[in-house]
């Protein structure tokens, strides 16, 4: 498979433009400019908050550079306090072509939209020239994740994630899970997989800070929806989310924003040190898509019981159907049938290879059932 | 020789007290458990869990092999166990009505 080469660092595999916003007050024009070519791989996000957060700059920072990510135009009011000439340098060290519009300096709206414009169309004709190299699966970082789970999430899908995991660790890939809040309960399973004991120290650390943390806010990570598709209790929920991590020895913990140093099983330490400031930490699924991102996910895995649609900016997500009655009733927004387990029409192997596969084509470039129907959902707030 | 098990259930672990279902187990029916047929007590839907051994209230309820929370009553083999039997031992777990009340 060809990936797309970028002047210092890891390849990509897709050639995106992206339009960010600085603050929610930029974020009109940001996505004005960014509409006229949503069928072109121009892709919005941003970042609303007016007043600084060292969270939201990492992360916008590395979202901006992803290997996905060929040209950045960032879109500022003028006086919120994001450091835009900081984000600017940043993208321009990595040899990405960066354009800054401030609305207050080039005359309001119309001059802003019409610049960010001009600007967009020049960056799509010179992305159209980026070198195509071979990329291999060692060079893959692949997040996994679950969102909108019910009983049948970890009886199917899940485990076949996991199948999947292990498959493309073999090849030497990188694979990142998440969400210590929902690993509660697991915490001494994943100790005894990790790869020195001074790891599982940390591992059993970051659960116990993430029950601590949601403890505070009186209730774990679990939506009504869960209970609802038949999970009770969050330890229940925590095992079926945890079998996406497969079988592979567990060789590293990472912060949201960093980069696994090589590849093989990382797990991702979303819950903030200290003390509980700016709310939960995942706010919703493609929150956790965006820091899976942030941390270099070329493609995200995203297990579903009862439903969701959701795709993504920058890295195309692969959604695995968990419910054979949810395939039934929502195809045409998945990309893989897990619920056949549960039929007996499949098992476990089967589907693990199917959507190995699955994340192999997609780094040559087909597209996800959530690209195809344009999904580009992008969220980012305080932590 | 038959299946111990009705061919709905999902065994997940030897050591479980409890199993998936893989498909919708109607009220009134009966299930085989273990070579032993129990009515169902309760519409159970799927991937929903259906207790296949008794569990006294307190003792632990076992799925993958590992504990889920504790009963809360006692639990009879063929019973839906769901949050009216079977509670977290780490956070309570959040449902539309418990949100109502959160938002109070």
């Amino acid at each position: 498979m060809n990936g797309y080469a970028r002047p210092a660092g890891r390849k990509g595999i897709r050639n995106v433009v992206v339009v960010a916003y600085l603050v929610e007050c930029a974020h009109h024009v940001a996505r004005e400019i960014a509409l006229a070519y949503r069928q072109r791989g121009v892709h919005l996000i941003g970042f609303p908050g007016c007043f600084p957060n060292a969270y939201a700059d990492r992360i916008m920072r590395q979202v901006t550079t992803h290997p996905n990510v060929g040209a950045v135009l960032l879109v500022s009011l003028g006086c919120e306090s994001f450091d835009r000439g900081g984000l600017a340098e940043t993208v321009a060290a990595s040899g990405r072509p960066v354009h800054t519009v401030v609305i207050q300096a080039s005359g309001g709206t119309t001059a802003s939209i019409a610049e960010g414009r001009n600007w967009v169309e020049k960056a799509l004709q010179s992305l159209a020239a980026t070198p195509r190299v071979p990329i291999d699966l060692s060079e893959l970082v692949v997040g996994v994740i679950c969102g909108g789970s019910d009983a049948t999430s970890g009886l199917t899908a899940n485990p076949a994630v996991g199948r999947a995991s292990d498959l493309l660790i073999e090849q030497g890939a990188t694979v990142i899970f998440e969400e210590t809040g929902e690993l509660i309960g697991c915490e001494k399973f994943m100790a005894a997989r990790a790869a020195s004991t001074e790891l599982g120290r940390e591992i059993i650390a970051s659960v116990e800070k993430a029950a601590r943390y949601y403890t505070a806010y009186g209730h774990g990570s679990f939506a009504p929806g869960n209970a609802e598709g038949g999970l009770t209790t969050i330890e229940e929920k925590s095992l079926g989310a945890y079998s996406k991590s497969g079988r592979s020895t567990i060789c590293g913990l990472i912060k949201p924003g960093e980069v696994p140093p090589r590849g093989g099983l990382h797990l991702m330490d979303v819950v903030p040190d200290g003390e509980p400031r700016f709310g939960f930490p995942n706010i919703s699924d493609n929150a956790e898509i965006v820091e899976m991102i942030a941390s270099g996910a070329h493609v995200t895995l995203f297990t579903t019981g009862r439903g969701s649609v959701v795709g993504s900016a920058i890295s195309p997500v692969i959604k695995v159907c968990a419910n054979p009655e949810t395939w039934r009733r929502m195809g045409e927004d998945m990309d893989i049938n897990a619920g056949r387990i549960l039929d007996c029409a499949a098992d476990l192997d089967e589907v693990g290879r199917e959507i190995f596969d699955c994340v192999v084509k997609t780094s040559a470039g087909q597209p996800t059932r959530s690209e195809a129907l344009g999904h580009q959902e992008f969220i980012l707030t305080y932590k | 020789m038959t299946n111990p098990d009705d061919p709905r259930l999902l065994r997940l672990a030897e050591e479980d007290n409890v199993c998936a279902v893989r498909s919708v187990v109607p009220l009134g029916e009966s299930i085989r458990i273990a070579g032993v047929e129990y009515p169902v007590t309760a519409e159970i839907p799927t991937g929903h869990k259906i207790a296949v051994r008794p569990i006294a209230a307190g003792e632990k309820v076992v799925k993958y092999g590992a504990p889920i929370g504790s009963a809360t009553r006692p639990i009879q083999p063929g019973d839906y166990v769901h949050t009216h039997n079977l509670k977290s031992d780490y956070l309570p777990t959040y449902t539309r009505q418990s949100g109502k009340h959160h938002l109070d």
